[in-house]
This record gives structure tokens, sequence and C-alpha cells, in this order.
């Protein structure tokens, strides 16, 4: 009882603690005149696009004829042609027998699109995954590498790793981009995919390493005596484990891919963060466009962290 | 069956070099029960693991139903389907039932068939006297039980020849007598056993011979009676002042 009051009364005053930075951050805001435009965040990520439709010669309106939702709308072109359009039937700009000049208005088709950030959050999603798949097969294929007993395999392993862990990714970024993008004449998106997976490979190997060298010596010689050969027993026996292991740290490197995912908006490629920038540019409502885009990365990276909360509840029946 | 000549294993590391089996010939027949002690150090689990491969000789042979381990033309693989190993610490597969880790090296290297693969899990199950615990995970039985699925484990690939490192002591007292009455029992059926044990009681009833080690050597070999009652070997004696 005492205990549910002082746990009670500590998360009022982490309520207020949030309370009071939230006023801080709305009077600094404020004080440099700052407009706040919310209003104007929508339709970046859904808007209603209407796409004229128009005669392209002068016509005459034959039939203006609705069905349900939409009309279609004969006429009869100078040439003689008989055309039909279909169009909105709360959008028709004609009447029967109206005499229409090339390139006036026979209606309007209006339909939901989906805005820069949405496409920029779908583009950040997908580049993440097929980053983190092949991210995890190319871990998985140095940590084997790394525990294997072939010195040639082991010392490339530790290269590659070594190289990608000393430089900064935003570099490799540019390396891959510049340098391969122009060898190899890959297009900006293999060029970004393939680096963000090089990076997040090189921190799953170590993981993967880690996670294999972590399962008892005794798994390996209980499978060997079996009779399984070194495959068999990776497969069966040591890799099961050492996922389990592994999956929260692999779980943070991959949240951690989606974030640095954003360093990919430098080679133009438009992510999250680019389309964050774009609509930056016009509508000028810089700080709620970045909050949005921030809010947006953590939905993402919360989502996977649920994901993976459920494997490791799955996983955990054998405990 | 198993004939080893002047086998060595040598492990070398920092400069130091460490005799832990230092020419050992001998002739385990089919169906013998050798049990081998000595002192700690003394190479028996070093001994055991390179009769089913698991440490690479240094020197010398390992002759297994005629196939010589040493060549390098052998399929170790092969081989050690043919010999089960029980370890002290059980080291059953953790996240697999108790089923399941019966049957994974039947499918896989045995290539059964599921059904054929529990059937004869279940079989062997009964056999060690704990068929209720199939679809248990291992880390909810006792030291005892856990040996015993090992020893099914094994038996399951049906091996010619069983050998054990020292399987009771890891476990508790009280759980000794029924992993040592399943060993009886094979024993009894006629299986091929190197045991390496503490137990003295279990080499005095079961075994047919008796090899002590010191020092990586083979020391001294006999039948129970013998080495329990009058070893000629003073390092014999000493050992068996300090265990009985
Ligand atoms: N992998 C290894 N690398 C280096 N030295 C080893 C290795 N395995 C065993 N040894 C050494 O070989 C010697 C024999 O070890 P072994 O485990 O065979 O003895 P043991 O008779 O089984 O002893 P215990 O009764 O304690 O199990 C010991 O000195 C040990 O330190
Ligand atoms: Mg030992």
């Amino acid at each position: 009882m005492n205990k549910n009051v002082t746990s009670w009364s500590w998360s009022l005053l982490t309520l207020l603690i949030l309370f009071a930075l939230g006023t801080g951050l709305w009077i600094a805001t404020k004080k440099i005149d700052y407009t706040w435009r919310w209003n104007r965040v929508p339709q970046y990520f859904v808007y209603l696009n209407e796409d004229a439709i128009v005669v392209p010669a002068d016509a005459r309106v034959e039939k203006v004829d609705v069905v349900g939702e939409s009309a279609n709308v004969t006429v009869l072109t100078e040439y003689d042609e008989t055309l039909t359009y279909k169009v909105d039937a709360d959008n028709v700009s004609v009447y029967q027998d109206e005499t229409l000049f090339e390139g006036d208005t026979i209606g309007y088709i209006a339909e939901w699109r989906a805005g820069p950030l949405l496409v920029g959050l779908w583009t950040t999603l997908w580049l993440s995954a097929a980053a983190s798949v092949f991210g995890l097969i190319i871990g998985l294929v140095t940590g084997l590498c790394r525990v294997s007993s072939n010195t040639t395999l082991r010392q490339l392993s530790v290269i590659y790793v070594e190289l990608i862990r000393g430089t900064p990714l935003l570099v490799q970024i540019f390396i891959f981009y510049f340098f391969l993008g122009t060898v190899l004449d890959i297009s900006r998106i293999v060029a970004g995919i393939s680096a963000l997976a090089i990076f997040a490979g090189a921190y799953v190997a170590e993981i993967i390493r880690a996670g294999i060298q972590s399962i008892p010596k005794g798994q390996m010689e209980a499978a060997r005596s079996l009779g399984m050969n070194v495959p068999q027993a990776m497969i069966h026996i040591i890799l099961p484990q050492a996922f389990k292991r592994t999956l929260p740290p692999l779980a943070g490197q991959f949240i951690s891919l989606i974030k640095d995912s954003s360093l990919v908006s430098v080679i133009a490629i438009t992510d999250l963060t680019k389309s964050g920038r774009e609509v930056i540019t016009s509508t000028f409502a810089t700080f709620e466009i970045w909050f949005i885009v921030a809010l947006l990365y953590l939905l993402l990276t919360l989502s996977l962290s649920q994901v993976i909360a459920w494997v490791e509840r799955r996983l955990a029946v054998s405990d | 069956m198993i004939k080893t000549v002047d086998l060595k294993k040598i492990f070398t590391g920092r400069g130091t070099e460490v005799r832990a089996v230092d020419g050992v010939t001998t002739h385990i027949k089919s169906g013998e029960v050798v049990v081998v002690i000595g002192p700690s150090g003394s190479g028996k689990s070093t001994y055991l693991r390179c009769l089913n491969g698991l440490e690479t000789l240094t020197d010398g042979h390992i002759m297994i139903d005629g196939i010589d381990l040493a060549d390098k033309k052998t399929d170790l693989n092969k081989v050690r389907r043919e010999v089960g190993m029980v370890f002290q610490q059980f080291n059953l597969f953790p996240h697999k039932t108790v089923l399941d880790n019966i049957i994974l090296a039947q499918q896989v290297v045995r290539k059964r068939n599921r059904k054929e693969a529990e059937d004869k899990a279940r079989q062997l199950l009964k056999k060690v006297g704990i068929a209720d615990k199939e679809s248990v995970y291992p880390g909810h039985l006792s030291g005892g039980q856990q040996q015993r699925v090992a020893i099914a484990r094994a038996l399951a690939m049906d091996p010619k020849i069983m050998l054990f490192d020292e399987p009771t002591s890891a476990l508790d007292p009280e759980m000794v007598g029924e992993v040592l009455d399943v060993m009886k029992q094979l024993a009894r059926e006629g299986m091929t056993m190197v045991v390496v044990t503490h137990e003295m009681g279990f080499a005095r009833e079961v075994a047919d011979r008796v090899i002590f080690m010191d020092h990586g050597k083979l020391v001294e070999e006999g039948t129970p009676e013998h080495f329990f009652t009058e070893p000629r070997e003073e390092r014999a004696k000493d050992f068996l002042r300090q265990v009985l």
C-alpha cells in the first residue's frame, strides 16, 4: 500500500517535470515569435489530388451519364470522333449540348495520394529492412568466418570488421556512392543499401561471434560425439542457441540501423529525413516537421522493439 | 574392438608442453567393460576423448574395428557415430525437449525418419526410466535425470562402444545410484564400455578390467580383484590408499 503511494507520487513528479519542460519550450518559442502551423502538416501525409480532364479538340457534349459516384461524359469532336471520359460525379464542369473548345475542362478525378512524409517513411522502412536482411546475412557469414579454423577466413573477416568499425558511416556512404557507384555503375539506392548493409554486417558479425563463443564447448563436443559434422552441429545446435542469446544486441543493432539510415539522405535518396527537409522548404514549418520526423522514427524503432520482445517471449519456453 | 598403440597426446601452449597421454598401449575387446582410474590430471579424459576423435592424436594409432583414427583418410564423423560418449556435464541440448535431444542426431546423422526415431527414443527413455519426461526441456530435470537422457541420446545411435567420462561426478550423491544402475544394465547386456570414474564400487562390481593411469602413462592394468587387493605399482598403492 505504502509502496504504491510513493510510486504514484514519483510518477506524478515525472509528469510535472515533463510538463515544466514542455512549458519551457513553449515559452522559449513564444520569445522568438515563431508561429506554429501544425495545420499545415497533415497534407504532407496524405492529400486529395484533383486531376483535370480536358478535351483534346473542339467538341460538343453529347451526353452526361451519372453512374453512382462517377459520371461518363460523351463528346463529339470537330473531327466527328465520339469520345467518352470518366470523371467524378460531383465534379462535372459541363452540361448537355455545351460547346467546348480545345483544352476546356470536362471534370475532375479526385484521389487520395500519399504525401512526401508518408512516402519518405515508406522509403526509410524498406531501405532499412533490405539493409537489415543483407546485413544479417553478411554478419552471419562473417561471424562464422571469424570463429572458423581457417586462418585466411579469420584474417579477412577481422580486416573487414576493423575497416568498417573504424570509419564513419557517413564517409562510407560517400565512398559507396561516389567511388563504387561510379566504378561499378550502381544506382544511389543500391549504393545506399549496400553501405548500410555492409556497415551493419560488421557489427552483426561481432555480435554473432560473441554469441557463438558464449555457447559452452560441451555443446559442440556432444554434437560431434553423436557423429554430426561441423555444419550440422552449427545449424542444429550452436546457432539456434546463439541466436537466442544474441537477439537483444541484434535488435539494438537493427534499431540503430533504422536511425543511421537517415544518413543516406546525403546522397539524395528521398528517405524520411530528406522528405522532411523538402517539406520544410515549401512550408517553413521547420519546428513542426522535424518534431514529426523524429516521432515517425520513434514509431518505427518502437514497433521493432515490440516485435523483438514478442520473439524473445516465444523463444523463452525452453528456459 | 579398440586397440591403442603407443598413443600420445601432447598439448603445447605458451612454451609449456603437457604430455596428457604419453604412450598408452592397450586392447579393449568386444563386450568388455574397462574402468579407467587415476589421479586428477593424469590424462584419463584426454585418453577417452582421443578414442572418439574429439582430440587429434599427436602420435600413435587407435584402431576401432580395424579403422585407424590416425589415418588422414578416415572419416571421423563415421567413426563417432559408432562410439557413444557421455560427459560429466551431461551436455544436453538446452533448446530441445528431451525427446528432440534423442531424435535429432538419429535424423541428421542416421537419416532415420521421424517416426522411427521417435519410437527408438521412447523405447530408450523407458529403458533409462524417464518415459514420462519426453516433452520436458533439460533445464527442468534433475542432474540424474539429465545424465540418463544423455545416455539414452548416445544409445539411440546404436553405438558399438560407449565411453563415459566421470558420468556421476557432477551429480548429487542421492542421484549417483540411478545413473550407475543404468550403466550396470548396459554392461550386463554386453555393451563394450570404457568408463572413467571415481566410483570404486562400480569398478569392483562391473569392470572386467581396471586401467590405472598417472602422468599420461598406463601404469597398471588388471582385473578388479587383482588391482584392488594386490596392486604391484607403488603409485597405484598410493592412489588406492587415498581413495579407499
Ligand atoms: N585443451 C587442453 N589444452 C591444454 N592442456 C590440456 C587440455 N586438456 C587437458 N589438458 C591437460 O592435460 C592433462 C590431462 O588432463 P585430463 O583432463 O585428461 O585429466 P583427467 O585425468 O581427466 O583429470 P580429472 O580427473 O581432473 O578429470 C592435464 O594436465 C590438463 O591440464
Ligand atoms: Mg577428466
